[in-house]
Formats: C-alpha cells, structure tokens, sequence
C-alpha cells in the first residue's frame, strides 16, 4: 500500500517506518479478505527517482509494483511532481562513474523508510544498477545488476522482477516472488501470465479444451489436461520450444489434475474412469512405469499434491462420506486422514495444494454452502478459514508459501485474485471473461 | 374305247400327279355360315386377349404402384416411429447436488421406457453421459458425472440390459445447458444424457408404448 506523506510533511508529523525486524511480522489468526493489512508493523521502503529514460522508469515503476506486491513493506511514495526527486546519480556529468554517492539517508529516515532502492545507470550503456540501501545503518545493503535491453522486449520484465526479488531477499532474507507466473483456465484454454499480471499469453492450442494445470519445477515446463469427447489427456508443454507431446498413459481415459513432485521425477493426476477415479503416477524421468497409487473400491480418489520433500501425496477422497483431505506416503502406503474434520457437519474439501516450504497445506472447503479458502498447519493439523464472502476456490501457493492465487467470484464473474496469509491483503490478478483452475509457478530462472 | 382310255388315264393322271405332291391345285374356300361366325368368334377372341393383356398390364402397375405407396407409408411411419423412440431414449435423469443415486419415481421411469426400448431393439448401445451443475469443484464434478453415469448404467444393467451395450463418460460442469446460477438451471445442468452410438436408424416402439 502507499501512503502520501506531503500532507504530513507540511504538518511537521513524522510517521516513522516500523523498526521491528523485517523477517518476523506478526501473523493474524482468523484473518478475514476484505479487511485490510496491519499497518505500522512493517518496514518502510522508499523507492527512489532517478535519470528518466524509457527504461530506467520502467524498471522503477516495476519495481515499486513488485514490492508493494510483496506485502513485506510499507511502500513510500513521493508526491508525484517529479521536483521532489531524491536522486542518486552514481556517475558524474560525463557519464563517468562516481563511486562516493551521496545518500540522505536522514532525509529518507524523516520520511519513514528503513529501506531505499534506486535503479541508476550502469558504468557502461550495457548495465543498469538495482541498489538497496540500509537507512538506519546508513549504508548501502546490495548491488544488483540489471542488464540494459528494449523495455518493450519480453525479457525485459521478467530481468526487473528478478531484481525486486533480489531486493526483498536483500532486506528480509527471503527471496520475492515478482519473477514467478500463474497459469489458469479461461473460456476453455489455458494462459499464461506474469504475476503483476502483465504478459498474459495463450498456452493451449487453438481449438482445444484445456483442464486443470501445473507447473514443472523448472519453471520452463508445465503438464495441463486437453480435454476432448468425455476424454482427458496430458500434455506435457516446453515454454522455451512452444511444443507438448502427450504423457503416455494418457492418451485414453478421462486424465486430470496432474502434479509434479518436486525433483521433476515423477507426475501423479487423477484418472476419471468407469472402474473407478483414482490417483495414478507416472515416472517423467525415465518416462515410463504408469502406476496406480489409491485403490478406492467403493470410494473416489482424486486431486493430487505433493509434498516438497517429494515423499508424501496430499489428495482428496470420499472414503468418508462427502470430500475430505487425506494425505499418503509417494507410493500410495499409509494413507490416512490429514485434515480433519467433524463427520456429517464439516462441509467438502477440495483442491488441496502443499505449500512449498512444507508448513502448510492450502484448500478450500464448503462453509454454508459456498467454498472457503483455507489453511492448515501440516504439524499440528490446526485449520485456518481466510475467506468468509462468496465463493472463493481452486487455491495454489506462490514459492514463498505466504501468497495464495484462488478463484473468486466477488465482482461477479470468476477471477484469479491473489491474498497475502500474513496480512490478508487481496489483490485481484485477471480481467478476462471468466477464470478458473490457476496454478503458481516456481520463480522463474534466468 | 379309246376315249375312255384316255379319260382314265387323265383321271389317273390327275390323281398321280395330285398323290405325288405336286403343286396343288388352290380350291377357294366355299363360303359357309359356319365358318363366318367362326371367323368372327375368332377376331372377338382376339380383341378379347388383347384387352385382357392390357388390363392385366394395368392391374400389375396398380399393383406395384399400390406396393410402392404402402411401402412409402410403412417407411414413413417407421421414421416417425423411430424419430419417436429417439425422442424418448433423449429423456434426461436429474440428480440431487451432490448425489449420484437414481431417484425414485419420474427419474425411475425414465430409465424403465429406455430398458423396454433397448430390449425391443437388439441392435441399440448407448453412452450415457453424466453431467453436474457449476458449483463444487471444478476437478471433483468430474468424478461425480463419473458416478452419475454409472448409476444409470447400474440400474439398466440391474433390469436385465447387457453391460456391453452401454458406455459411461462424465462431462463433469463442462457443458451446461442451462445458464444461469439458480437453482432451476443448477437443477437442470445435473443429470445424465443419453446418445446413442449404435443400431439408432431404425427403431421400433416396444410394445404396450
């Protein structure tokens, strides 16, 4: 969120960023979408103006976006006449580098930030500069490079995200998720799109209907279900060739919901069939060896997730009457009760996702007939409700297991918003004409 | 004595050469009654047998025009039939949210005119198709149209149709046909479609339909 300080400015009030440790804000039980962030508690972060080119605005515009977006920061904006500029110019009238920069920090401390990021020009017209800068220390914290290319170009964005990633992990330790992408379902077809929500491009073929989606945990790969005549197969797609070839396995029988373990070995999905809807798996890696995990006799079993240790398979089953969490071991033992449950009053629970640190699983889950996103702790088992108005479904976890992507149909059509579980920030990511089944990629390497 | 010599040997002259073939002599037909009205008879005869071959013509072109008009009429009711009992086999199953079983009642009878149909029709196979209305999870409703379908394909089965004459596949929420998020198109979207992918050209009505 930004804040306008000229107001306080004049005032002579000093509205202090928070001095509390960046890596450990607080987090809020029973947080409910709608009701806003805990303000005052996070760091200030100013982001500084600068030379304007094309491209260094750019980044600098990115660049705020992706750390308001990263929900670590007060975000700090400058009134908007640019004769307000706190500019840092790390070369000199001759476009030679200059290595001792002046930096007011005390100025930026008065104006509530703890941290500060310029995006300067390079030593040579081949490199830009990401600095961060420690304000209370009063010295600069990281460099990163950001390599000079067309502003209009595909990479160029992805490059700045990469940096603001490089910043958050500058200030909290934690990398940002800005160079990650959602995939989601849309009138049928599959898309793709960058988290700030620019790039939105078309994955599936023309024609086709694609199903639910997820990512290879390379970032340049993705497995999504083409569905056609009541059948369902997997396909495997490059995002680097543009090409997919088809699981095999899959060509027959209703195949959905597939997952990828996290070393890439191995995707588990579900098959919809007349004998019976199970979870099945099949080896990417040595691309073979198609095994059945669940065996449900009078029961389904469906909607796979792995674990990020790769040894455990979080799934759905009506074993129990209704729809419920259930998690097993990677090779279909030991499968018992994860989330639990109250029988005959809990509502269904649905499209469970692991979180990528391990810590929690996300879902959703029937509250007075309508789905609910929610979390739950995979040690203590305790369950967590972030959602209370209308219907909110399908959620998928961002890397750093604190974002969630989900479906809401708040505005009335279903759209992919995105919410912060620390802060209960929402976001809404997609404008299309309807959007279902979205899928959270990893962060996307150069 | 000479001529009568003679005379006889002309007399046997004659009756040599007629004995011998030769070129007989023509004796006009001495007109008698008889044979004039035989003549006639004959010549009616002939106009008779003629008209007879007309009408005997005739008769066979009615006939086969009367057989290519009832075999228009019977082709005719047959396809109205057949266009009937297609009609019928189209009757959707409706389930309640969340449920796969067959309900008693308009549902059940629906499903008993389908097993008199396919049993008075050996050649036919269905698919049945179940399908689920928008709300619950888009990945679950797969597996619930799963079910649907086969909870009809259970219950023809169960009255005495053949396994291998139905095939069972789920649409999950993919193809509604009401839109709309009430209950009346919820409640319609929820059902079991029924196509038929064998030995539907020709149907016949069961009969006491």
């Amino acid at each position: 969120m930004t804040r306008r300080l000229a107001l306080v400015l004049l005032s002579g009030l000093l509205l202090p960023g928070s001095l509390a440790h960046a890596q450990d804000p607080p987090i809020e039980q029973g947080v409910r979408i709608g009701i806003t962030y805990t303000p005052g508690l996070r760091p200030g972060m100013l982001v500084l103006g600068g030379p304007h080119t094309e491209l260094l605005d750019s980044a600098r515009a990115i660049l705020q976006r992706d750390l308001d977006y990263s929900d670590h920061f007060e975000i700090i904006a400058l009134p908007s006449s640019d004769d307000l500029v706190l500019g840092i110019t790390a070369t000199d009238d001759a476009g030679a580098p200059v290595d001792d920069v002046y930096v007011n920090y005390s100025l930026y401390s008065a104006l509530g930030a703890d941290y500060a990021v310029a995006v300067l020009p390079g030593a040579d017209s081949l490199e830009h500069v990401v600095a961060v800068y420690d304000v209370k220390g009063e010295s600069e914290r990281r460099r990163v490079r950001l390599a000079a290319m067309d502003p209009l170009s595909q990479e160029f964005r992805m490059a700045v995200h990469r940096a603001s990633d490089v910043v958050v992990e500058a200030v909290t330790g934690v990398p940002g998720i800005a160079a990650t992408r959602l995939l989601f379902i849309s009138r049928g077809s599959l898309y793709r799109i960058d988290a700030d929500g620019a790039n939105q491009i078309q994955v599936s073929q023309p024609g086709a209907t694609a199903f639910s989606s997820t990512w290879h945990p390379d970032g340049t790969r993705a497995v999504y279900s083409e569905l056609e005549q009541g059948w369902g197969k997997l396909i495997l797609h490059d995002f680097i060739s543009g090409t997919g070839r088809v699981i095999p396995g899959t060509e027959e029988q209703l195949n959905i919901s597939p997952t990828i373990s996290p070393d890439g070995g191995m995707v588990a999905f579900t098959r919809i069939a007349e004998e019976a809807n199970e979870v099945y798996r099949y080896n990417l890696a040595r691309d073979c060896c198609l095994e059945r995990l669940t065996v449900g006799r009078f029961s389904d079993n469906l909607s796979p997730t792995f674990s990020p240790d790769g040894r455990q398979i979080a799934f759905v089953t009506t074993r129990a009457g209704g729809t419920q969490i259930y998690v097993m071991s990677a090779d279909g033992t030991g499968q018992e009760l994860f989330a639990p449950f109250d029988y005959g009053v809990t509502g269904n629970s649905n499209a469970p996702d692991w979180s990528p640190d391990g810590i929690n699983i996300t879902f959703h889950r029937v509250v007075a007939g309508s789905p609910q996103i929610f979390i739950m702790e995979t040690r203590s088992r305790v369950v967590q409700q972030l959602s209370s108005a209308g219907r909110n479904e399908d959620p998928t976890w961002a890397p750093d297991g604190r974002h969630l992507a989900f479906i809401s149909g708040r505005t009335g059509r279903r759209q992919v918003w995105v919410i912060d579980v620390e802060t209960g920030r929402v976001r809404q990511l997609t404008r299309v004409g309807e959007a279902r089944l979205p899928a959270w990629s990893p962060r996307i390497r150069e | 004595m000479k001529a009568k010599l003679v005379a006889a040997l002309g007399i046997a002259a004659v009756v040599v050469a007629a004995a011998c073939g030769g070129q007989p002599e023509e004796v006009a037909p001495q007109p008698d009654p008889d044979s004039i009205a035989r003549a006639e008879q004959d010549r009616l005869d002939s106009i008779a047998r003629a008209q007879a071959i007309q009408d005997s013509i005739r008769r066979a072109q009615a006939e086969q025009e009367r057989i290519s008009r009832e075999r228009e009429e019977a082709a005719r009711r047959e396809a109205a039939i057949t266009a009937e009992v297609r009609q019928m086999l189209a009757g959707v199953i409706n389930f309640e949210f969340d449920k796969s079983n067959v309900r008693e009642g308009h549902d059940t009878s629906v499903l008993q005119q389908k097993v008199s149909i396919l049993q008075a029709n050996s050649a036919l196979r269905l698919e049945i198709a179940g399908h689920c209305d928008e709300r619950g999870s888009d990945e679950y409703n797969m597996a619930l149209g799963m079910r649907r379908a086969n909870a009809a394909k259970q219950w023809l089965v169960d009255h005495g149709i053949s396994e291998s004459r139905l095939t069972v596949r789920s649409m999950g929420e993919e193809r509604p046909t009401a839109m709309g998020s009430n209950e009346d198109a919820w409640e319609q979207n929820r059902r079991d479609e029924f196509a038929i992918t064998a030995g539907g050209d020709r149907l016949v009505m069961p009969s006491g339909m």
